[in-house]
């Protein structure tokens, strides 16, 4: 093989070519492709190409009443679907000027921490999936399952679970549930001690990781890197800190940090962020109040959402994901838009970064970053 | 935590993985109860729906809210027809649905859920698997009414977390303790901001369009008032109503009992929105809005009998066709049964003035004070190119027991008409007594009730009323307000008892009545026909009885050549479809066709001046 490539290159014909690094790759994670142009192993120019998962989310919406977009919105991510109606519901309930009762925003919080939970999960199994540990990615959607089943029980559907809406969420938690969850969080707290030992302490996922995507806390913020991905550098910030929504400000915790800010500090602050969910979901169960989950809201075939414009931001697994929202009065939204997570870190950060990496390494920078192509494009 | 720490005995302590469960597989090695109480899916799971074909009133919402598009509506011949209710049942079309139940929270009569059961896969046979492919997959993936998926539900229709506003407004009422003093409107009207709230209750369905006897636009004006665009509301009763400020407040509201609404909650209420949105509007702002092109004159005179709704609402739609209209009435002033029958505290004069006001404003003329005999009418006949005969029922009826002939014992419409009369200052008194007792359950009954029980509070300072009907409070044909408020101004109702005998003194004076227990009122065929137990009594003292049992119709005016060519059934004009009596130029509209009410008396006049429309058009 070398020599073959050595003889191309010494007539000339055969110095770059372009892999087109898409859907067809088992690393890709979803619908989104890079066209890299490759010397040898080595990566020289990243051109990001998506377009294959674009449905038209944002005009959608604007052909929808205002309740008829919880039905749509959750389907933008799917590893993590409640967030999109969490922000929705938020930025809805801004322009209308109202506030949602207390038991509601404890709900949303503890169904937010949840819907990490899982997106970690997946995330975890995404690093064994690149470092050809597959065990990892099959204990990580197993135990996946468990919180799948909560949703099941609480909204009625297992991934999309459209049950957050303005207002509030559309039921009360079913008798027995929190019980059940608080079985979930244990056995999950268990479960993460034995990822440790199957993923973190591993020595191969160690070396492999390490140096992977290195970024420095000046390079992060330039180019909007959020969420996991911006504390990994060593930069404090965390939007359920900064700018408190749900019932976060109520409840007491610590943000973790990293200082490397390659792809093992990466990995290990999103392990940490879990150990973080599982114990905000323990105090949410404390400290959870009686009371309505929502309020009386307008007859949704009726729902006209007064003049104005919100911008709305949460933190999602992936990062700050937001929403753009502008309503001119009537009964669906005016214009929509949505900023995902990952938006700056695959579609421009990865032109930089990958140069000079081997083909082997995208895929698993993609997983440390935890690259989401409905981020880029709905 | 140091991620980084190795051990050399690591590779071996993975060996314990061989004695436990696998971790991928949860069945069967784990309990497939994963919740309490039932067996596999979750207790609310939004699985393919249930629709429950008798409770389901084929409203629509469903299909409204459905963000897909995966409902539609379609007719259905073998539900059973009931009012208030379409023919149309939801149609799924699980190729589109994405199961978020918003159908479910938002059913109007909580007849569709969804159920615990979901398709994996299924099999086309493969003889199958050409030409008739589509309608063998149709049947996995379309619910027809006529199909039932599963029987085992899962998210169901909760009340607790009802997307629709269940409860009304409140309307602004004056207190018993207040209104029992003068004949002062009770019911305050909403506000703007009220009329908003509660116009926006309302799913736009149109069964109560459906209901209303003149089909009201019933949904579109209340989009108007919804989106705060009062003439455009005005304008959209206008297109069918003429006596919105009367029936905006004292109209029987056949579309609030047909509401979706109102299968779960309080149905939305639609006859003080009308009220509302022609209450905000001065009459001077009518004309601009209303007839904004110039009716062009058709040749022909029509004369009107009677100036009660369905007399107005026929000169109405035929000065909008052009007709040249008299308008005769015997009274002092327009309205009929509106001014003279129902009180001031329900309808008051301005209100009907109003509506009167603008009719008038169209070029319609009434002459009052003109009563019609057989003489005048023969000229009448000859004079006109039509006549409409809109008398109503304008005579009262008597129970005809033993007594009824005395001093004492009134007619409930000649008392109302004294009422109204000594409002209006034409008289100085009304003859009431400190211990009033009335016969009847019908509004009528409790328009009696309530004036004398307001008549006597400002003659003597106490309310003394007794109230007896042959029908048990649940078939009581007056409105469930008139029964509640008649209550709180201190009227005694005694149900379930009929008349015997007025009980009489030695001095002739009425002492009471002697009634006895109604055993039943209709017959198996629904047909009004009373039976009594004689031995169960009940003597109420009374010195004043009104009956107020039922009105009949006067036709004396009527030559007896022209009344002979006239059929009737039970003292109703039968008329042809083009609402003809059969007799040359002779129309009729009102109670004397159908009744019992102001808005089928609109229906009627509609009907009539389209009747005689045709006959000169055609």
């Amino acid at each position: 093989m070398t020599e073959i490539l050595t003889f191309l290159g010494k007539e000339d014909q055969y110095e770059k070519y372009e892999l087109f690094f898409g859907p067809n790759h088992p690393g890709m994670h979803g619908n989104f492709s890079y066209i890299l142009t490759v010397e040898g192993h080595t990566i020289k120019k990243v051109d990001p190409d998506p377009g294959l998962l674009h449905r038209g989310f944002e005009k959608l919406a604007e052909r929808r009443k205002w309740m008829q977009n919880i039905a749509l919105i959750p389907r933008i991510c799917v590893p993590e679907p409640d967030i999109n109606e969490v922000i929705y519901s938020i930025a809805v309930e801004k322009l209308m000027g109202i506030e949602v009762p207390i038991r509601a925003q404890y709900i949303r919080t503890i169904i937010l921490e949840m819907a990490r939970l899982g997106a970690f999960l997946f995330g975890f199994g995404g690093i064994g999936g690149a470092t050809g540990l597959y065990t990892a990615s099959y204990w990580t959607n197993a135990d996946r399952d468990y919180l799948l089943d909560l949703f099941e029980w609480l909204s009625g559907a297992r991934v999309y679970h459209m049950f957050i809406v303005p207002g509030g969420v559309r039921r009360d938690l079913p008798s027995g549930w929190i019980e059940k969850l608080s079985e979930t969080v244990d056995y999950l707290q268990k479960r993460l001690y034995e990822y440790d030992r199957l993923i973190y302490n591993n020595p191969l996922i160690v070396k492999r990781l390490k140096g992977i995507g290195k970024l420095t806390k000046e390079e992060a913020i330039e180019y909007g890197i959020t969420g996991p991905n911006l504390r990994a550098t060593g930069v404090k910030y965390d939007t359920r800190k900064m700018v408190p929504y749900a019932a976060y400000n109520k409840i007491d915790f610590e943000i973790p940090i990293q200082s490397e800010g390659d792809g093992l500090a990466r990995a290990i602050q999103r392990r940490e962020e879990f150990q973080l969910s599982l114990d905000i979901i323990r105090k949410a169960i404390k400290d959870l109040p009686d009371g309505p989950v929502r309020l009386k809201m307008p007859n949704p075939l009726k729902f006209n959402v007064p003049k104005g414009e919100v911008y709305v931001k949460i933190e999602s697994a992936r990062g700050e994901h937001a929403y753009y929202i502008v309503s001119n009065g009537k009964d669906k939204p005016y214009r929509m838009a949505v900023r995902g997570g990952s938006y700056t870190a695959g579609l421009v950060l990865a032109q930089k970064i990958l140069v000079g990496m081997r083909i082997e390494d995208v895929a698993l920078w993609m997983a440390t970053m935890d690259i989401c192509p409905p981020d880029f494009d709905r | 935590m140091d991620y980084r720490k190795k051990s050399i005995l690591g590779p071996l302590s993975s060996l314990k993985y061989l004695f436990k469960d696998p971790i991928t597989v949860r069945y069967p090695k784990e309990n497939k109860k994963t919740y309490p109480d039932v067996e596999g899916v979750s207790p609310q799971y939004r699985g393919r729906h249930i629709n429950d074909l008798e409770k389901c009133i084929g409203c629509g919402t469903c299909m409204d809210i459905c963000p897909t598009g995966a409902i539609e509506m379609v007719e259905f011949d073998d539900v059973k027809e009931k009012f208030g209710a379409t023919k149309k049942r939801p149609v799924i079309d699980y190729g589109r649905c994405c199961f978020c139940a918003f159908c479910v929270d938002v059913c109007t009569s909580s007849s569709l859920s969804m159920s615990r059961e979901f398709l994996h896969s299924f099999e086309t046979p493969v003889e199958l698997q050409k030409d008739d492919m589509g309608e063998e997959i149709s049947k996995f993936f379309i619910l027809r009414p006529d199909m039932e998926f599963s029987s085992n539900p899962g998210w169901k229709t909760d009340n607790e977390y009802s997307w629709l506003e269940l409860e009304r407004v409140c309307m602004g009422m004056i207190d018993p303790e207040e209104r029992i003093n003068s004949f002062i409107e009770i019911v305050k009207g909403y506000s703007k901001d009220q009329a908003i709230k509660e116009a926006e209750r309302c799913v736009s369905c149109g069964l109560c369009k459906d209901a209303c006897p003149i089909h009201m636009d019933i949904p579109e004006y209340i989009q108007a008032i919804f989106d705060d665009d009062v003439k455009e509301s005005v304008k959209q009763i206008y297109k069918t109503n003429p006596l919105p400020e009367v029936c905006g407040r004292v109209c029987t509201h056949k579309c609030e009992t047909a509401c979706s609404i109102g299968h779960r909650g309080e149905p939305v209420a639609i006859r003080w929105l009308k009220r509302y949105a022609v209450d905000s509007l001065p009459l001077d702002e009518y004309k601009k809005i209303l007839q904004t092109k110039p009716i062009k004159q058709v040749n022909k005179k029509v004369a009107i009998i009677g100036s009660g709704p369905a007399g107005l609402s026929a000169a109405y739609f035929l000065t909008l066709m052009g007709y040249k209209v008299t308008v005769y009435e015997e009274n002092e002033k327009a309205g009929g049964i509106m001014r003279y029958g129902i009180p001031a505290y329900r309808l008051p004069d301005e209100a009907l003035d109003k509506d009167l006001d603008f009719i008038i404003s169209l070029g319609v003329e009434i002459k009052t004070n003109y009563k019609i005999d057989q003489e005048k009418f023969k000229r009448m006949y000859e004079e006109n190119n039509a006549i409409v005969l809109s008398t109503g029922f304008n005579l009262g009826r008597s129970t005809r027991v033993p007594g009824t002939e005395r001093e004492g014992v009134v007619q409930a419409l000649d008392f109302l008409q004294e009422v109204r009369d000594y409002l209006t200052g034409k008289r100085t008194d009304v003859q009431i007594t400190d211990n009033v007792l009335v016969i009847g359950g019908g509004n009528v009954a409790f328009d009696c009730s309530r004036s004398v029980a307001r008549l006597q509070k400002m003659k003597y300072g106490k309310v003394k009323v007794t109230q007896v009907c042959l029908e048990t409070l649940d078939i009581i044909p007056a409105d469930k307000e008139e029964v509640e408020e008649s209550g709180e101004e201190g009227v005694v109702l005694i149900c379930g008892r009929g008349p015997k005998q007025i009980i009489i003194d030695e001095n002739g004076h009425i002492k009471g009545l002697d009634s006895m227990k109604c055993e039943s009122v209709f017959d198996e065929n629904m047909n009004f026909n009373p039976h009594f137990n004689e031995e169960d009594r009940l003597i109420c003292e009374a010195t004043m009885i009104i009956e107020a049992i039922g009105q009949a119709p006067d036709y004396s005016y009527i030559p007896d050549e022209i009344k002979s060519k006239m059929k009737f059934e039970r003292g109703k004009i039968v008329l042809d479809k083009d609402f003809s009596t059969g007799v040359e130029k002779l129309f009729a509209a009102g109670d004397i066709v159908r009744g019992p009410d102001i808005v089928n008396g609109i229906a009627t006049g509609l009907n009539a001046a389209i009747g005689i429309d045709k006959k000169f058009t055609t």
